[in-house]
Order: structure tokens, then C-alpha cells, then sequence
């Protein structure tokens, strides 16, 4: 592949801090820095963890209909946000599976943002193009190339960025954003993260960037703030139990069998699509559910070993990872629905060994209110 | 740049070995540390087991990926470094050192001559790395 990777506008910034640079689905990301994945989410957890989140995919969909129009595309209700409300949802496909996950925020009744994965917003966008038809009043822009997005999360985030701005960052619940100025710079503030813990993403202008980041830097080494890698987002997502497209979610995975439930409104007014599949599959019951485990013997489970239960091959590991916060070895897979409940004595298959495990409760990880 | 020792002899699969008369220290290189990042486990062989020249004998597991260890010389393993059970940051911390993963009694030691000198290893990474 000579395929030219793309850079954020912070790869520069990311070569200077000794970031180890890799291929992430066509992004050259950095999957640490010279701290180490192990400091890095132990920062995060404890103090506060800086992440380069830029190659995240912005999708402006606007008009009277936009509205109705991501209802359709998505399954959780998108009616139910306010004005500067966010919320977690996924497009499904006719049958049901996830083309992807994302964030939905409204700015206004006619004014929606859609925040999508980086190595899938151009399916994304081709997707949410071929189901725009004529008699839909609104307007739509894939602006993935107009933002920078820094994350700043753990306990000490809301500290840090208030230094840097005059926005009351207390008054921005969860799953709220505004748009303010950070440093100076227009942004949107967004009380997200993909962490578990409390923090915010900022999304500005790419040119602001370098200067968004090191004043996060520099307002943060007080804290002892770390700029973390790709590595260190995995095993703090995992911890928390949060999916990856690619791994909990995919094209042939249902939301509900991935545990989002929660963010499938079948009851909702408007019809979405897949919604009839997703329906009859809750009706029927779900046939495999997402679990997590945690090792009981010493190994560690990796994305694609096989789970064993009684002898008989009964799923997949989605996710697998030594926990560097709750120092376990956990991990996700898709098991049949029987027998994905925590107690569960389960095998891994690691390089030939069955090794044993547990179905656990999950998150794995759940921050302190 | 990467840490390479000009008293050991090094292998292709970046482990190296330091010889005190038939008996071969091993353990992975700094480069190979540095590579896989933090080390949380090693899996070794036990004392006793035999294995031949570029067999897996064990894997260092690090957060983020699992490696196979080679052995670079056949023999018997005659002692396995427990400290690394409690420690295996050592791995990262000091590879030539604590980092240490096994001695193994060579059956041939001319296999441990014919590794990769310090120089040559240096070139292998820069051609290779």
C-alpha cells in the first residue's frame, strides 16, 4: 500500500513529543508517547489525559428536516434533544446491523452535528447521501476537514480548561455542549469523552489546533496532565465497556445484541431503518449478547481468540486487554444469550490454552460521582 | 537510538544472550521493549524443558500486543527469572539486566557464536528497524 496517510493538524506536535506514530485506519496516529500507555491511563483515571481525537469525521445536517431526516437514519430519538444536547446513538442498516456510531448534537430545531468514526466517515457520508432524497428540506455537509477535535478527560479536566476559558464549565451537564472560546479561540465544548471519566471535547478551527493543545498542555502541568495515544484511549474505553466500530459494532452486529439497548428507541414515533429487523429480534429474544469477563487464570485474551464454554466454541473476543487501572486482564465477547451472564465460568483460547475466565458485570471501570 | 550492549550476541528475533560457559542468559532487546511498550507478563518455559535452536519457548505480553520469544540457542533450560512473576516492567525498565528471561544449558555452543555482534545487530536495525 503507497496509499499517503492522513495527518491531523497535530502530527507535528505528536513527532515532537515523541509520539510512536502507526497506520490507524488510514490516520497516522499516535498510539503512545514517551510516558507509556500504563502512565498514560493512569493519568487519565487519576488526573487528567490530553487526546488528539481530530481525525473524528463532522457531518452539518440542516433544514427543516434534518430533524426527521437523522431520526429516520438512527435509532436512538433524536425529537428528545434540546438546544445544546448531545446524545449517543447508531445507524442501522435495513437489517439491523450498525454502520456505525456516533454523537448527535443539536444546535438547533433545524441544525444537527453528527460526530462519527474516522476510518468510517466516508461510508458514513455515502450512506447518509444515498438516503438524503428529494423531499428532504435540508442541507448536508461533510465538514470532517473544517475541525480539530482535543479530548481532555479525568477528574482533573473541568479544572484545567477553565483556566483557559470564561465559559461556566460547571453549568455544562453531561452530554451537553455551547460554543465559547478556549484560549481565545471559537470552539465548541462539549461535556463528552470516551474515557469513563468526566472531561470535555473541544472542537475548533484545524489552524488552532497547535495552540488549543499546548495551552491544554501547559494549563494542565500543574495537574500533571499527559498527552495520551490511541493505545492508552483503547484500554480506558474498555475499561468503561465502551464499543469500537469494528469490534463490538459492525455492519452484521445489532445494537441490541451489543448491549445499546438503551439508545434503540424502537418505541419512537418515527419509523428508522432496520427498525422492523430490530424489533422482531427483541420479540424473538436475542440469540448472542456482548459479555464481559475478566481472566481467573493468569493470560491475557486478545481482539479474535476464541471463547469455549463446556468444551464447545461459543463466541468471539471483541476486545481484550490487560486493564491498567483495575489491573486484570478483561476483555468482550459476543456468547450465546444463555450463557452471557456474569458468573459464567467460560474458556479463552489463548495460542492453544484454554485459559479460564469469568463473565463479569460491566463496566469493568465505573468512575466516582 | 536503541540500547545494544557491545559485550552480547544478538538475534534476528531481537532477543540476545550473554554466554558464561555453556549456559546462555536470555532476554529481548531494548529495541524489542521498546516496541511492544509496557510489559505486564511473561510466560516462560519451565526449568527442565528442552528446546531447539529458533523454537517459541515463551511470549511477553505487553498492554498493547503478545510476542513470541525464540530461542536463539537450543539446549535445556536450566533456571527462569521468577523476579519477572512480581516485575515485569524490568523487561522494559533494564532488558539487559532484571530483564533477564532465561538461562539455557546449549547443547551446541557454536550457535551462540554465530549471533549477531553488537555492530552487526546496530546495522540490522538501521536496515531492518
Amino acid at each position: 500500500m503507497s496509499t499517503e496517510l492522513k495527518k491531523t493538524p497535530l502530527n507535528g506536535v505528536h513527532r515532537e513529543l515523541g509520539g510512536k506514530m502507526v497506520d490507524f485506519g488510514g490516520w497516522d496516529m499516535p498510539v503512545q508517547y514517551k510516558a507509556g500507555v500504563i502512565e498514560e491511563h493512569m493519568a487519565t483515571r487519576t488526573r487528567a489525559g490530553l487526546f488528539d481525537v481530530s481525525h473524528m469525521g463532522e457531518i452539518w445536517v440542516e433544514g427543516p428536516d434534518a430533524i426527521a431526516f437523522v431520526n429516520r437514519l438512527t435509532t436512538n430519538d433524536v425529537t428528545k434533544l434540546a438546544d445544546g444536547q448531545a446524545h449517543y446513538s447508531c445507524f442501522t442498516n435495513a437489517d439491523g446491523g450498525v454502520v456505525d456510531d456516533l454523537l448527535v448534537y443539536r444546535f438547533g430545531p433545524e441544525k444537527l452535528l453528527l460526530v462519527v468514526n474516522a476510518a468510517t466517515t466516508e461510508k458514513d457520508w455515502a450512506w447518509i447521501r444515498s438516503h438524503h432524497s428529494e423531499h428532504d428540506d435540508l442541507a448536508l455537509r461533510n465538514a470532517s476537514a473544517d475541525y480539530c477535535q482535543i479530548a481532555i478527560q479525568g477528574p482533573k479536566a473541568r479544572e484545567i480548561l477553565q483556566k483557559l476559558t470564561e465559559t461556566d464549565l460547571d453549568s455544562i451537564k453531561y452530554y451537553w455542549f455551547t460554543e465559547g472560546k478556549v484560549d481565545g479561540v471559537e470552539a465548541i465544548i462539549s461535556r463528552t469523552g470516551y474515557t469513563g471519566e468526566d472531561g470535555f471535547e473541544v472542537y475548533a478551527a484545524p489552524d488552532k489546533a497547535v495552540q488549543l493543545w499546548n495551552a491544554m498542555i501547559h494549563a494542565g502541568a500543574d495537574e500533571g496532565i499527559l498527552p495520551c495515544g490511541l493505545a492508552a484511549r483503547n484500554t480506558l474505553r474498555l475499561e468503561a465497556a465502551m464499543s469500537l466500530y469494528g469490534h463490538e459494532l459492525g455492519d452484521d452486529i445489532a445494537p441490541l445484541e451489543a448491549g445499546l439497548g438503551w439508545i434503540t428507541k424502537l418505541g419512537k414515533d418515527s419509523e428508522f431503518i432496520g427498525k422492523e429487523k430490530l424489533a422482531a429480534m427483541k420479540e424473538a429474544g436475542l440469540k448472542r449478547k456482548l459479555a464481559g469477563f475478566e481472566m481467573t487464570e493468569p493470560g491475557i485474551a486478545r481482539d479474535g481468540y476464541d471463547v469455549y464454554i463446556n468444551g464447545e466454541k461459543a463466541g468471539t473476543v471483541t476486545s481484550g486487554s490487560p486493564a491498567p487501572f483495575l489491573k486484570k486482564n478483561i476483555g468482550l465477547a459476543f456468547l450465546p444469550a444463555a450463557f452471557a451472564n456474569p458468573g459464567q465460568e467460560i474458556k479463552i483460547d489463548i495460542r492453544g490454552k484454554h485459559v479460564a475466565a469469568k463473565v463479569v458485570p460491566t463496566p469493568f471501570y465505573k468512575r466516582e460521582k | 537510538m536503541s540500547n545494544i550492549p557491545e559485550n552480547l550476541k544478538y538475534s534476528k528475533d531481537h532477543e540476545w544472550v550473554s554466554v558464561e560457559g555453556d549456559v546462555a542468559t536470555i532476554g529481548i532487546t531494548d529495541y524489542a521493549q521498546s516496541s511492544l511498550g509496557d510489559v505486564v507478563y511473561v510466560d516462560f518455559p519451565r526449568a527442565g524443558d528442552r528446546f531447539a535452536i529458533h523454537e517459541a519457548f515463551g511470549s511477553v505480553e505487553s498492554v498493547k500486543a503478545v510476542s513470541e520469544i525464540f530461542t536463539p540457542v537450543g539446549g535445556e533450560v536450566v533456571e527462569v527469572n521468577e523476579g519477572l512473576n512480581d516485575a515485569p516492567e524490568s523487561v522494559n525498565n533494564d532488558p539487559y539486566g532484571a530483564g533477564w528471561m532465561v538461562k539455557v544449558k546449549m547443547d551446541n555452543p557454536g550457535e551462540a557464536d554465530a549471533m549477531m555482534t553488537s555492530a552487526e545487530y546496530e546495522d540490522y536495525l538501521s536496515s531492518n528497524g
